[in-house]
């Protein structure tokens, strides 16, 4: 396969990026970072710079990946991450336009890298359960019904990636923190920090500078893991809780 | 500096050695443990649990990750589940049993008291990982399910749907993020640790390259404890993350550190075949699809017909063939290493030649195809996802793919290396797996060793020895901190016409080639000779882009890569010298007339550590025997 690439390069943070141009030779059965991996040995040997861009474990779980492709966080199939896209979701003679996660709140290091850290902040406010190394009781002694724990297993999928951000017009995080504190609300072990959690988990996001949810469903839509926008509904009612019955 | 190796393992009967050590242990007064620093590179299971655990008793815990999040860790791929000794099912399980399983699973490699240790404390990883809300998966009663794995006779196997090393290292992470939240831990993402700090013999520090600035960065402690996952990329493609490395335990290594076993490494027999020569990495399928799915090839070399085109009696089910009390269950060395033989016949299918057929039609015959899809679903989903087949219709391709380390640096009882103050956890050891690790030990052993036994043995250093103060300002920071940024300039002047990347490729097939499923001295000699070669013309013909400041991935790489070149050379030499066959490592002189692995215990029962004395020149060999005070060393039968 021939394609044209465009792709987003930037830098660094104080760069004001651009688009450049790039003719590339693609398998149908090579997933899209093998495309760019050739891309920039060839890149290499011509004296230019690689494109940045952050992966790991390459098959969909530890949530590096993050590039918006042709419009689409992820790409255009649907319960994918940028690693697991195959060339083959592609037409020979196809233009790709490559971009990174955009968000305020996520701003670009370079090219296609973003900074997450604000995840990790919104994380460290509240997502667990505050049990020390040793304090545990005994697993069986609290049975949590198989429901709740599939429902909690459900949420807890999410894999941080960021494609909800990416997605949304407002550039919010309430799919990422929603999921979080579902998972924690669906269960017994999570009961006592209940509302101090949603309240401090909101907040941080909050203050990270993350837009509101005006209910496009874009998020939901995006992730690559299926995570529901139920969720966002139980955090909207944890916080009220919240709130309203501190 | 030269050192005894000296286990530590305490005396005493085995099942009360871990209380007994625990009792007598000096401790450290709570009230001066936030004057130790304590250094935790890695945020993988034994990562976070480590620096989480130490922190919430009160030491001053940095965290260092390369990743942007210490949530991106590769233990977050572990698909199948977790061990522990519960007994939930009745079915006869002890901690005995998970002990004896281990020692006899790591083909009698392994020291008797560190896995019994492991298999001790392997109940309470539950306990905690429930308390933090890990969505295990539960029967409809509410109480926990397990699995039977691997071959197990017995269901010890937690899990979290597909998802266990997911589910359990958030649980970590929630937990590190919460001692970060309160101050407890620093957390540094983006670093890499280039080097360790050696101070009158003791681990005082270390230097990280900042990943996005490219600074490098002087950090001084106490202790310093490496969690920095295993080498399987030494192989190039494996089923490890891309960024998985040996950097760290190498240039530790370099200061003093012996290096265990390198040449125990393991081969999962379940993996998507290689498609072309841009394969950046190989994607495994649980090892739970040998319950139902029959492997074959066609009993003619060169058969190309398509799978279903080829009659039962034209098929050769070689497992159910060789091994007809284990079948297609037999442990993964052995299923890996019957795949290579058969498709060296040339019966291998697909493209290349280099697969077999995991067949699922009988099973689909029998059960139907729901009952296929409720067990495997996401399985056969992400394996059409890769190869665009649907494996409901046509059989898998599958081939064997390097997946996991046993050895590591070595260490004592207290997971200490020979570099008194630093530790080593998880994957980076070589501990508790002997020769082949058995499937869903590894999330126990890094739960393990950061939950549970660190938090114990760290006080060995800390209260055992008299530390003078040491900071950045100490000279000694200043040389490694000379000697990293050296290195690094050194591979930016190289100025050739080669990339990293197609070296890295290019010793991966060496490693594959002649240090892979089967060895033996001609090609370990030849691949000495190929590797020796290939790392002088990686630093004479290196090409890299851009300088060392920001971020430059291709660097990173590199670096990590020139590790490899000098680590591969170590795990060949190991495979020469261990003139046996035994778990993961087969020697090809060492065999029975039925092609089974012959393992040699008057010779070979003992660790190899191995003593850094300068590149190019030999490593010194240190013995440390292995004594079997409680299991009797026996010969693994699958017939
Ligand atoms: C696909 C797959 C499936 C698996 N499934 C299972 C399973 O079902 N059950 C099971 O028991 N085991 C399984 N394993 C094995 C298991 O996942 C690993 O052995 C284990 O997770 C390793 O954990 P760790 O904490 O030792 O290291 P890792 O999780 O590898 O973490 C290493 C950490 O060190 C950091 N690091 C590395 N080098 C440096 C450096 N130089 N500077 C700074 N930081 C550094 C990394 O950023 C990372 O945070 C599986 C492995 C694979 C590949
Ligand atoms: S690289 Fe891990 S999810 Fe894509």
């Amino acid at each position: 396969m021939q394609i044209t690439l465009e792709i987003w390069r930037q830098k660094g943070p104080t760069d004001s990026g651009h688009f450049e141009t790039y003719q590339a030779k693609a398998e149908p059965d090579m997933s899209f970072l093998e495309m760019l991996d050739v891309l920039n040995e060839v890149l290499l040997a011509q004296g230019k710079e690689p494109v940045a861009f952050d992966h790991d474990c390459r098959e969909g779980i530890c949530g590096s990946c993050s590039m918006v492709i042709n419009g689409f966080a992820h790409g255009p199939e649907a319960l994918t991450t940028t690693c697991q896209l195959h060339m083959r979701s592609f037409q020979d003679g196809d233009r790709i336009t490559i971009e990174p996660f955009r968000a305020k709140a996520m701003p670009v290091q370079k090219d296609l890298v973003v900074d997450r850290s604000a995840f990790d902040r919104i994380m460290a406010a509240g997502g667990y359960v505050s049990v020390n190394t040793g304090a545990a009781p005994e697993a069986h002694s609290v049975p949590v019904p198989k429901e709740n724990a599939e429902q909690a297993m459900d949420a807890a999928a999410c894999i941080g990636c960021g494609a909800c951000v990416a997605a949304c017009p407002n550039a919010a995080a309430m799919l990422f923190t929603s999921a979080k504190i579902s998972q924690l609300s669906l269960l017994p072990q999570g009961q006592p920090e209940r509302k101090a959690r949603a309240l401090a988990m909101v907040s941080q996001m909050d203050k990270e500078g993350f837009g509101a949810c005006t209910n496009h469903y874009e998020c939901m839509g995006a992730c690559p893991k299926g995570i529901s926008v139920d969720n966002i509904a139980r955090m909207n009612r944890e916080y009220l809780r919240s709130e309203l019955l501190p | 500096m030269t050192h005894t190796l000296d286990s530590k393992v305490p005396s005493g009967d085995l099942s009360s050695k871990w209380t007994q050590y625990k009792f007598d242990l000096k401790l450290v007064n709570p009230a001066n443990r936030r004057k130790f620093t304590v250094l935790v590179v890695g945020t993988g299971l034994a990562g976070a649990s480590a620096a989480a655990s130490l922190a919430e008793m009160g030491y001053k815990v940095k965290s260092f990750c390369i990743h942007d999040s210490p949530r991106r860790a590769h233990s977050i791929a572990a698909q199948g589940g977790i061990n522990a000794a519960k007994n939930y099912k009745n079915d006869g399980d002890s901690v005995y049993r998970l002990f004896y399983d281990t020692i006899k699973g790591g083909d009698y490699r392994s020291r008797e008291a560190n896995v019994y240790r492991l298999a001790e404390v392997s109940t309470a990883i539950i306990d905690q990982c429930v308390a933090q809300g890990v969505p295990f998966a539960r029967e409809y009663g509410g109480l926990l399910a397990n699995r039977s794995f691997g071959g197990a006779q017995v269901s010890r196997t937690f899990y979290a749907r597909g998802q266990t090393g997911q589910q359990l290292l958030l649980g970590a992470y929630s937990a590190l993020m919460r001692q970060v939240h309160s101050g407890g831990v620093e957390m540094y993402t983006r670093r890499e640790m280039m080097d360790l700090v050696v101070v009158d013999g003791i681990a005082r520090g270390i230097i990280t390259r900042n990943l996005i600035t490219g600074q490098l960065e002087r950090h001084a402690a106490d202790a310093v404890l490496l969690c920095t996952g295993g080498y399987g990329n030494v192989f190039f493609l494996s089923t490890n993350a891309k960024a998985s490395n040996v950097t760290a335990a190498w240039r530790a290594h370099k200061r003093g550190a012996y290096m265990a076993n390198p040449c125990f490494t393991q081969i999962h027999p379940t993996c998507i075949p290689v498609s072309g020569s841009h394969q950046s990495k190989l994607t495994l399928m649980s090892e739970s699809l040998r319950n139902d799915g029959r492997v074959w090839v066609p009993k003619k070399a060169g058969d190309a017909r398509r799978p279903g085109d080829i009659p039962e009696s034209e098929r050769d089910y070689y497992l159910e063939r060789k091994y007809p009390s284990f079948g297609n269950l037999v442990p993964r060395d052995v299923a890996s290493r019957n795949a290579k033989m058969v498709c060296d016949e040339g019966r291998g299918v697909g493209s290349s030649g280099m697969a077999v057929y995991l067949d699922f039609a009988d099973a689909i015959a029998r059960d139907g195809r729901d009952a296929i899809e409720a067990r495997y679903g996401n399985l056969f989903q992400m394996y059409e996802r890769i190869t665009a087949e649907d494996p409901y219709k046509v059989p898998m391709r599958i081939f064997p793919a390097v997946h996991y380390t046993m050895g590591g640096l070595w260490v004592d009882y207290n997971l200490e290396s020979t570099i008194p103050g630093m530790f080593v956890l998880g994957e980076a050891n070589f501990s508790d797996h002997g020769a082949n690790r058995l499937g869903a030990s590894a999330l126990m052993q890094g739960l393990a060793d950061g939950y549970w036994v660190i938090p114990a043995t760290i006080a060995s250093h800390l209260a055992g020895r008299k530390l003078a103060p040491v900071g950045t300002d100490h000279p000694a920071f200043a040389q490694v901190e000379a000697d990293s940024k050296a290195r690094i300039d050194r591979m930016l002047a190289v100025g050739g016409s080669r990339s990293a990347f197609e070296m890295h490729r290019e010793l991966g097939l060496i490693c594959w080639e002649y240090c892979g499923m089967s060895r033996n001295a001609a090609g370990l000699n030849t691949a000495l000779g190929k590797i020796r070669d290939l790392r002088g013309e990686f630093w004479n013909d290196l090409k890299l882009p851009g300088d060392g400041s920001g971020i430059n991935q291709s660097l990173e790489h590199a670096g990590r890569v020139a590790d490899f070149m000098e680590f591969a050379e170590l795990m060949v030499t190991d495979a020469l010298d261990r003139e046996e066959s035994c778990g993961g490592h087969f020697r090809e002189e060492h065999q029975t007339p039925e092609n089974e692995a012959k393992r040699n215990d008057e010779d070979f029962s003992y660790v190899a550590a191995w003593e850094f004395q300068g590149v190019d020149k030999p490593e010194i060999l240190h013995k440390e025997q292995l004594d079997f005070e409680n299991v009797k060393p026996s010969t693994r039968s699958y017939k």
